[in-house]
């Protein structure tokens, strides 16, 4: 039998039964969605349609719509790219090294937070696919396709088809990591709708539950899946953002080729993937009433995370300035002394101000445990990734080898429509999701009711 | 299968560690019990059924080591034999510049390789139809099935074990299997 300490604070409160997880969150997918979630969802929609004009002329026009010129000829749809990817890297972590390394407050959290990562990593697909240009001819560029253009096969040393597969690899997995733990929270949900007499609802949600009944036997086999999926998923999120982060270690120019980027890559995902994550669970357990499930104590350890990796990033920083003025190649001292304090000064500070210092607050207990001050910093840290992601792409590029070349980088509306067009695209995802999906893992969650429920801990 | 269907008794536990007890007691009384169906997984519940442990990893294994050996087969084939080119001053056959494809791919093939497995062995499709004994068993009890004619002890003297091992409610049932 289970035995935990009487010390820990129970991670569900409220002193829930199992019918009553069943009843929070099966209502929210049986109730009519509320007038906000029809505003949420119209705002979002209209998002959509407005990038998806970007995205059409970008398709008709070309990429000249963007504001890309020679020497800048990677800015803002690499920068959201690598966004959106180091977004997507939360949800597949906290289910999956979180379940290794047996962290039950993940059972309340991980459901939305995988469909954020797949959701974010739809839309990062968006800008490498968008900038193919003619997508139908592309796929004969990334995919090892047979072709007459006198088998001219994919380029297998290149990182950039290394990302083609990292990222399908990591969107196809992490999706059926979520699907499996859906599987049977539908079944929940049909056997209530069966209950209840709602026949269109029973068959949807029972075409959806695959026929799951919760035998012992299929328990048995769903625990060891998820256990090798776990096995499985934890080197994959580590190996997409280091496999993202060789699209610029692996080249020649200064500011890009350092072997510090893998792990500061990867702490950088976790670090903006944990943000987003409190960013939408503090307005989802709010709408939602969710108080009970996702309490304080989560928020306070996704902060704790948030710290840890808020200062390998910080330390990364300073490393890298280091190592530009240690490695004594006057390149590379230029190309940090330009970031530091060149045209691009604005957005190297914001990127220092958001990332280093402002997550520093959380080591005061008062702040971290601060439900307005945890969501203004998350989306402060959100920012700053964005701006990490912007200083290392254009200020490296924008002067580049010869003097005569150098140039600013200006965005066009095309460019901020089509990062509005992944915003419009999220966030619909997200609010169908949260309104046709439980948001939290009931069958996990009343796993741990027994141990760690209120009733329990203060008895 | 016959028209009337199968005959079941169905117990219902309330408590996960009182259906631990029960599956052992039942058990020791020489009651073959069909299956018990629980809305979370249980830990130590395939123990004490006698179920031996699942071997989905090895299928895992299996299909991982498949996608090692296609993605070197694909990668060896198109870079080094099919059109060999020197990229970056490496050889034709520069097997460090293979292990991320290599990587994702075993990871790609043994993840689907596995949940495909588990689909087909425990039954799983869309249009599946579900062993329900009782529409509770989703929600919040734990439903031991105990099919009558895989016992020689008639139905009077399984209810008696049940109710007295615990179960709050014992029912008939009688399933289409």
């Amino acid at each position: 039998m289970h035995v935990e300490s009487k010390l820990r604070k129970p991670l569900i409160t409220g002193g829930k039964t199992l019918s009553d997880v069943s009843d929070d969150i099966s209502k929210r997918v049986e109730e009519k969605p509320s007038i906000s979630w029809y505003i949420a969802m119209a705002i979002s929609n209209i998002t959509l349609a407005v990038g998806a004009y970007a995205v059409y002329r970008t398709l008709w026009d070309g990429i000249g719509m963007w504001g890309l010129n020679k020497t800048v000829m990677w800015a803002w749809d690499i920068t959201n790219f690598v966004w959106w990817v180091g977004i997507g890297h939360a949800g597949t972590l906290i289910s999956a090294i979180l379940l290794l390394f047996r962290q039950r407050w993940r059972m309340s959290i991980n459901r939305s937070a995988e469909a954020m990562t797949i959701f974010a990593v739809i839309c990062a697909a968006m800008f490498p696919l968008l900038h193919m240009g003619r997508l139908w001819i592309g796929l004969v560029w990334v995919l090892p396709l047979p072709n007459t253009y006198g088998s001219l096969w994919v380029n297998f040393a290149s990182p950039l088809l290394w990302d083609v597969f990292a990222i399908t690899t990591y969107f196809s997995v992490s999706l059926v990591f979520w699907y499996i733990g859906l599987i049977p929270d539908f079944a929940t949900i049909r056997d209530r709708a069966k209950i209840a007499g709602k026949k269109i609802r029973a068959f949807i949600y029972g075409t959806l539950s695959f026929g799951w009944d919760g035998a012992a036997k299929t328990w048995s086999r769903y625990e060891t899946v998820s256990l090798v999926l776990a096995g499985l998923a934890t080197p994959l999120v580590l190996s997409v953002h280091t496999i993202v982060s060789m699209d610029f270690a692996t080249s020649v120019i200064p500011g890009w080729h350092t072997t510090i980027f893998p792990p500061y890559f990867v702490a950088g995902a976790i670090f903006s993937g944990f943000a987003m994550v409190l960013t939408l669970l503090i307005i989802t357990r709010k709408v939602y009433n969710l108080e009970d499930y996702i309490t304080i104590k989560h928020l306070e350890l996704m902060n704790i995370v948030i710290i840890v990796t808020g200062s390998i990033v910080g330390i990364a920083y300073l490393t890298e300035l280091f190592m530009a003025w240690y490695s004594g190649v006057e390149y590379e001292q230029y190309a940090f002394y330009n970031r530091v304090t060149g045209p691009y000064w604005w957005a190297y500070w914001s990127m220092m101000t958001c990332n280093v210092i402002s997550p520093q607050l959380f080591w005061f207990k008062k702040i971290r445990t601060n439900i307005a001050a945890t969501f203004i910093i998350s989306i402060i840290v959100n920012i700053g990734m964005w701006f990490e992601r912007f200083v290392i792409i254009v200020t490296s590029l924008h002067r580049d080898f010869l003097p005569s070349s150098w140039a600013m980088f200006y965005p066009t509306i095309y460019d901020v429509g089509m990062y509005l067009f992944t915003f419009g695209l999220f966030f619909t995802a997200y609010l169908a999701f949260s309104k046709y999906f439980p948001v939290i893992n009931m069958a996990e969650v009343k796993s741990i009711l027994k141990h760690t429920g209120e009733k329990v801990k203060n008895k | 299968m016959d028209d009337k269907g199968k005959k079941f008794i169905v117990g219902i536990f309330e408590d996960e560690d009182i259906l631990l007890d029960a599956i052992t007691s039942v058990r020791d009384k020489g009651v073959n019990i069909y299956e018990v169906y629980s809305p979370f997984p249980v830990h130590g519940i395939e123990n004490r059924l006698g179920y031996k442990r699942s071997r989905l990893s090895i299928a895992a294994f299996c299909f991982g080591f498949l996608g090692t050996c296609l993605a070197l087969t694909m990668m060896i084939g198109m870079m080094t034999i099919d059109w060999p080119m020197i990229i970056g001053g490496k050889d034709f056959l520069p097997l460090p510049v293979f292990i991320p494809v290599t990587f994702e791919m075993t990871v790609l093939l043994a993840a689907f390789g596995m949940v495909g497995t588990f689909l087909v062995v425990s039954d799983l499709k869309p249009w599946g139809k579900p062993k329900t004994f009782d529409l509770r068993s989703t929600n919040d009890k734990h439903v031991m099935a105990i099919e009558l004619d895989n016992n020689k002890i008639d139905s009077k003297k399984i209810k008696t074990i049940l109710n007295t091992s615990g179960a709050s409610e014992v029912n008939d049932k009688v399933m289409d299997l």
